[in-house]
Parts: structure tokens; C-alpha cells; sequence
């Protein structure tokens, strides 16, 4: 009997019986209730209390926006994609600005060590937010790919107010995650961290030492 | 420098007693646990004070319930599923087993280095030494590992492997190691970290994970990480490979948001980690990065027995927070290294007697006070201090003998002295002559009652027993 018959036999002549399986109520882990107001609030302050910096723009000036941050962080080799609206609009806006744009659109194998060494930024665009904890969701595509958002020093990723949703459980349910998976699902929350070394807090031990994240409102942009 | 010489140490449970000792004699160790569990303890309060506590870990202990009562079909829907998705599945009965399949996937691509994101069942199969015998470097990319690794040490939490070491002994092991400046700049060594660990992940053949969540309805893997070395572990390499135990599956995809909850918040009292990266196969043809193949090994390494038995199955609710050891009383005072195991802790005090045997392992569910603090804390409510009595019982042979090595504490003096005990205790008369009579003989008891009595005082039986006092006065002999 090969090792994957001899295990499920184990489990299914289980000697003390089969057990029963209890139903869950889910009820604790949504039904917030916060409006839109309270959301963003909660979610700014969750992620800025793990060093995320949150920048408010609107719909059609968040361009500005990403070249003030691309000029603050002195950022000369940007990573972005080239479908998604987020990275079309992004190169439409930076191509007369001196940063460098890097596409993205190429196996990793021909690239992988100009990606780790030399690429200052990555942009992403995000699916939405959740406030609870203070996190983006992403799912990684052939146009914005895994690494953008882990390998550079910094991350900007841009996210749209009304996209950010209460809780996790909220997310996977009102967009049917289950109903088909990307290869990579991601919550973000704040730049890479450890506290191996006696419990002191350092950013950037992997991933990005920066995260920004871009909000952008279609209505009144908060101070 | 002592963290150095710390690393020829070779811990064992069989000598839990001579390690705890010498723990409690330690006082770097124990100002290094000390310190980290309070601060531990502080922030998972901290985090939870907005929740409602006792219903989430009703519904985590419910959903861990759940998967396990329909465990068998989960994980052949688990396995078709990640077939369907790409991902190569495999079983494993035992750590040898499973390590046997990881050297043969890695020789198969020709591997010569595998770079690793944490996982504890790989350090339960001993991978490492596996992959090493056969040629492979395997080498730990979490920066508590990687440390301790270069330490040539294990870790001495499961979430924190490096808390047994504080800032100064890990500057001198990177100085030692690596050649980096002696410092006390937290920044200055993780960024050193960084940049060594960032040269491997790009020459790596192979990446090895552990799972924390394998949800059966998707076919996804979850890892719960905030350093990004479990995400570059899985990405970069062309090959990922991950490991799990067959109890961390769960049935929806819904179930993983609650138990994600409560896991970082008892872990390390986070509201969330940096990141959760879920992953349901290898690249795609149009994709750009990831690896090429994606495979998952299923490794039972005597969780199938545990699943036996219906009070020892709640040892697999476990999700490895590691809140029962951050607030046991005994861990925080001897450290993790003390219990000689992968998992230390009360948990591991539950689930290494059933992986080791209680032969090697009989010290371990009596190094506890029973306080019951494991158990409150769990957040998948496992009742880890009746668990710890479960095995006191087995390994003196009154249990029901479900546990490899049940009985080896058994000694035919104490299980006489207890028969003893109970004839007398239930045979007033011959209760009352044996009292009169050690009231009598009070003088002949000794002082010294071996270990017992190194810290206490002998009891001396009274002249007069209670009874004997009531039965005086009310004869009207007045008090005496």
C-alpha cells in the first residue's frame, strides 16, 4: 500500500468513530458596520502604525502625486506594468519626467539581477483594501507581476478609497474568491519587518523597506 | 562568548531535568525569555481588547473541528484540487519519508542549494541534515533562523527561533560568521542580512515553505509572514517546494480569514503580519515570475495516530502561535531549548510524546504546573492542561495505552503504594489505627524526603489526628 492509501485508511477506520462536524457561525468575523469615512480612517491608521505612509489624492490629479513621491524618495528607476489603467496613466504622465521606467512584461530569468540590484521602485495597482487590519489585497498578473512588490527597495501601490472593505472575511466573500484563485494571492500590510534580534523592530529585511500607498477619492480628498 | 559556545550543545528531552537546571542557573537566558514573553504577553492583550475574544476562538476552535472531523476527504479534495492547479502533491508516513521525497525532487533539477522560508515541519524531519548528507546546502532564509542556523543551533520558539539570543550575542555571531562589524545597530545587521540572504535567493534551485493553512476547496497554500523571506522563498527559486502536516487543512476558503485572525494576534499580538501570500500553483505560460512547478508534501509523521483517539485529536486543532509557551510559567523560566524537541511549550509537551515515544519523552508532560494559562490562551481552545494529565496517565500505564512508550513510568513500588493508599483509605477502621499509630511513631518520620524536602520543611504527623481531637471534646474533654 503506497504511504497516500495507508494514511486516509488510518483516518477512515478511525478506532474511537467518525466524528461529527460542527457548523460555524461567522457572524464575528464581519458586520462591521462603518461607513466609508470610518474605514479609510481605521485603514490609515492600521497601516501607518506598521511605517505603511498613505498619500490622498483624487482620481485625476494621482499622477502628481506619484511624481512628488517618486521625487521625495529620490527614485530613478521606476518598475511598473503597462496595461492595467494604473501603470498606462502612470507612463503617460512620466514620460517627459527623468525617471527611468522599467517594464516588466519580461521573464524574470533574463532580468533577475537588474531587478534585485537596480530597480528603485515597484508600482502596483491594488484590488482593494481592508480596514480592519490595515491591509491591500493584490492578485499579481502577467502585467504587474509577484516580484514588483517584494523585490525593490520601495513600493507604491495604488489604491482607490471606495475599494477598501471592512474585513478580510468580507473581501474573499463579496468578491467570491473561491469561485476561481489567481497563482498568487497577496495581502499587504506595511513594508517588510522582523523582530528576530531581541524583539527590536527593523524594516526592510526582505522586502521593501517603504511602502506608500496612494489613495485616490472621487469625491473630497481628506486633509 | 557564550552564544558561540552554546552551540555544541546538543539538547535532548531525556535530559530535561539536567537542561532545565542548568537554564534556571542561566541568567542571560532567563533574562532573555523574561523579557520577550512580557512583552509577548502585553501585546496580544493589547490587540484583542477590541474583540470579541471567547466567540473568535469559538469559531476557530469550530472551524479546526470541523476540517479534522471530515479530514480524510479534505485532503483527497486538497489533492485534486492542487492537481487540478498544477501543484504536484505527495504523502508522506514519516519525517524520513518526506525527507526522501524532498532530496529526490531536488536531485531531479540537480539542485546544489535550496533556500528555506520557515518551517517547523521541515525542522521536525530534520531536512537540513538530510539534504546536507546528500550534498545540498539548505539554507534558512527567516532571519531568526538564519541566525540561529548560523549558530548551529535550533530554535527555541516556534515563532521567535532566535529569542534565546539577545542584540550582543548575535552581533558577535554574524561578526563571527560573516564578517560583519561588531554593533548594536539593529538596522545595520538586518540590512546585512539582507543583502547576504538576497545573493542566495537568486542563486537558489530550489524553495522550501511550510504551510500554515491548505485549504481544500481552492487548492491554495497560505503562509503567514512578515520579513517577505516566505514570499521570496516561493517566487524566486524555479522550483517551490512546500511542506506540511496533514492536520493543516481546512475545508473553505472562508475558514482561513478567522483562523489568520487569531493567529497573529496570539502569535506575536499583531493585528495582521506584513503579508499573506496564498498561492495556487506554479507560473502560468504567460506569466513572468514564480516558479516552474509547485509541488506539496503531505507528511503524517504520527499525526494519523493521534487523530485516533477521541480526546488526544484535539492536540491537531493546533494552528503554532505559540501563546501557550509565551505564557507558561515553566517555558518562560528554562527556554525552549530546555525541552530538547522541535515543539517546545506546552504544545510540545502534548505532541512530541506521540512523535518521539513516551520512553524519551516521560519528562515532558510533567514539566508543568497545570496552572491551566496554555489553555486559556489557546486560541483554538485545545484543553493542552487535561491533555498533559492524559499523558501523565499514559506513561504510568492508567491510561489507554494509545501512546507509543504508554506505561514506561510505571513502577510496581508507587502503583503498590497507591493500592496501598486506596485499600486504607476506604477501610475507616484500619485508617483510623494507622493515623493513631503514625501520630505515635511522629517522631521516626524523617526530615529529609529527598528533592522534595530540599526547599520544604517534612510534614510531621500530629499526636493526635483531627478525628481523634473531635471525638476528645466531644466527650467533654475540652480542647487540649
Amino acid at each position: 500500500m503506497s504511504s497516500r492509501e495507508t494514511i486516509l485508511k488510518r483516518l477512515r477506520e478511525r478506532s474511537d468513530g467518525p466524528l461529527t462536524a460542527p457548523a460555524s457561525d461567522f457572524a464575528v468575523v464581519t458586520g462591521r458596520g462603518w461607513d466609508a469615512s470610518e474605514r479609510l480612517a481605521r485603514f490609515e491608521q492600521l497601516i501607518g502604525s506598521v511605517h505603511g505612509e498613505v498619500m490622498h489624492t483624487t482620481q485625476a490629479g494621482w499622477t502628481e502625486t506619484l511624481a512628488k513621491v517618486l521625487a521625495a524618495k529620490g527614485i530613478a528607476r521606476l518598475a511598473l506594468g503597462r496595461e492595467h489603467p494604473v501603470a498606462a496613466e502612470a507612463r503617460r504622465a512620466l514620460a517627459d519626467h527623468s525617471v527611468e521606467l522599467v517594464d516588466v512584461d519580461r521573464d524574470i530569468e533574463a532580468w533577475q539581477r537588474e531587478q534585485f540590484e537596480s530597480v528603485d521602485a515597484g508600482l502596483t495597482s491594488t484590488r482593494g483594501g481592508i480596514a480592519e487590519t490595515g491591509s491591500l489585497w493584490l492578485w499579481p498578473t502577467s502585467d504587474e507581476p509577484r516580484l514588483i512588490s517584494l523585490v525593490p527597495p520601495t513600493h507604491i501601490a495604488v489604491l482607490d478609497a471606495d475599494s477598501i472593505e471592512d474585513t478580510f472575511f468580507d473581501v474573499v466573500e463579496r468578491n467570491a474568491w473561491a469561485q476561481g484563485m489567481p497563482t498568487n494571492a497577496l495581502l499587504i500590510s506595511g513594508p517588510s519587518k522582523t523582530a528576530d534580534i531581541e524583539q527590536t523592530l527593523a524594516y526592510g529585511v526582505h522586502g521593501p523597506k517603504a511602502l506608500v500607498v496612494i489613495v485616490r477619492h472621487t469625491g473630497e480628498v481628506p486633509a | 562568548m557564550s552564544a558561540v559556545d552554546d552551540a555544541v550543545h546538543t539538547y535532548t528531552p531525556r535530559e530535561f531535568h539536567r537542561q532545565a537546571h542548568d537554564a534556571l542557573g542561566n541568567p542571560q537566558i532567563r533574562g532573555n525569555f523574561r523579557r520577550a514573553m512580557d512583552g509577548l504577553m502585553a501585546k496580544r492583550r493589547g490587540v484583542f481588547s477590541d474583540w470579541d475574544l471567547e466567540t473568535l476562538r469559538e469559531l476557530g476552535a469550530n472551524i479546526r473541528l470541523r476540517a479534522l472531523a471530515k479530514l480524510p476527504d479534505l485532503l483527497e479534495q486538497l489533492e485534486a484540487n492542487c492537481q487540478a492547479n498544477g501543484i504536484q502533491v505527495h504523502w508522506a508516513s514519516d519525517g524520513d519519508e518526506a525527507c526522501r521525497i524532498i532530496g529526490e525532487i531536488c536531485q531531479s533539477h540537480d539542485a546544489r542549494a535550496v533556500i528555506k522560508g520557515k518551517s517547523m515541519v521541515s525542522e521536525e524531519m530534520h531536512l537540513n541534515a538530510h539534504l546536507e548528507r546528500a550534498g545540498i546546502e539548505a539554507l534558512e532564509s527567516d532571519l531568526g533562523e538564519y541566525l540561529v542556523q548560523l549558530n548551529e543551533q535550533t530554535p527555541s520558539h516556534i515563532i521567535m527561533p532566535a529569542i534565546h539570543l539577545n542584540t550582543d550575542e548575535i552581533s558577535e555571531i554574524m561578526h563571527t560568521k560573516t564578517g560583519t562589524e561588531r554593533t548594536r545597530d539593529v538596522d545595520y545587521m538586518t540590512a546585512a542580512a539582507r543583502q547576504q540572504l538576497r545573493e542566495r535567493f537568486m542563486a537558489a534551485d530550489v524553495g522550501v515553505s511550510g504551510v500554515n493553512f491548505a485549504v481544500a476547496e481552492t487548492g491554495t497554500l497560505c503562509l503567514v509572514e512578515n520579513e517577505g523571506n516566505g514570499r521570496m522563498t516561493t517566487t524566486v527559486p524555479p522550483v517551490h517546494i512546500a511542506v506540511t502536516g496533514i492536520e493543516k487543512v481546512v475545508e473553505q476558503l472562508r475558514d482561513v480569514p478567522p483562523l489568520y485572525a487569531l493567529l497573529t494576534r496570539s502569535a506575536t499580538g499583531q493585528h495582521v503580519t506584513t503579508y499573506f501570500n496564498m498561492i495556487s500553483g506554479p507560473r502560468k505560460s504567460d506569466e513572468h515570475d514564480g516558479p516552474r512547478e509547485v509541488h506539496l508534501v503531505l507528511v503524517d509523521n504520527g499525526r494519523s495516530s493521534i487523530y485516533q483517539d477521541d480526546e488526544l485529536l484535539d492536540t491537531l486543532r493546533c494552528i503554532r502561535c505559540g501563546a501557550c509557551m509565551n505564557h507558561c510559567p515553566v517555558y518562560t523560566r528554562v527556554g525552549g531549548h530546555t525541552y530538547g524537541t522541535t515543539y517546545p511549550g506546552p504544545i510540545g509537551s502534548i505532541l512530541m510524546p506521540h512523535m518521539l515515544g513516551l520512553e524519551e519523552t516521560k519528562d515532558l508532560p510533567t514539566a508543568s504546573s497545570l496552572c491551566g494559562a496554555c489553555g486559556e490562551v489557546c486560541p483554538v481552545k485545545i484543553p493542552i492542561p487535561d491533555l498533559l494529565v492524559r499523558l501523565r496517565k499514559e506513561s504510568v500505564g492508567e491510561g489507554r495505552g494509545n501512546v507509543p512508550g504508554a506505561g514506561v513510568k510505571r513502577s510496581a513500588k508507587e502503583v503498590a503504594a497507591w493500592k496501598g493508599f486506596q485499600w486504607l483509605a476506604t477501610h475507616p477502621a484500619a485508617w483510623r489505627r494507622s493515623t493513631a499509630l503514625a501520630g505515635k511513631l511522629h517522631k521516626l518520620v524523617p526530615s529529609s524526603l529527598g528533592p522534595w524536602t530540599d526547599h520544604r520543611t517534612a510534614p510531621k504527623p500530629a499526636k493526635a489526628s483531627l478525628h481523634a481531637l473531635v471525638k476528645r471534646y466531644r466527650r467533654g474533654e475540652g480542647e487540649s
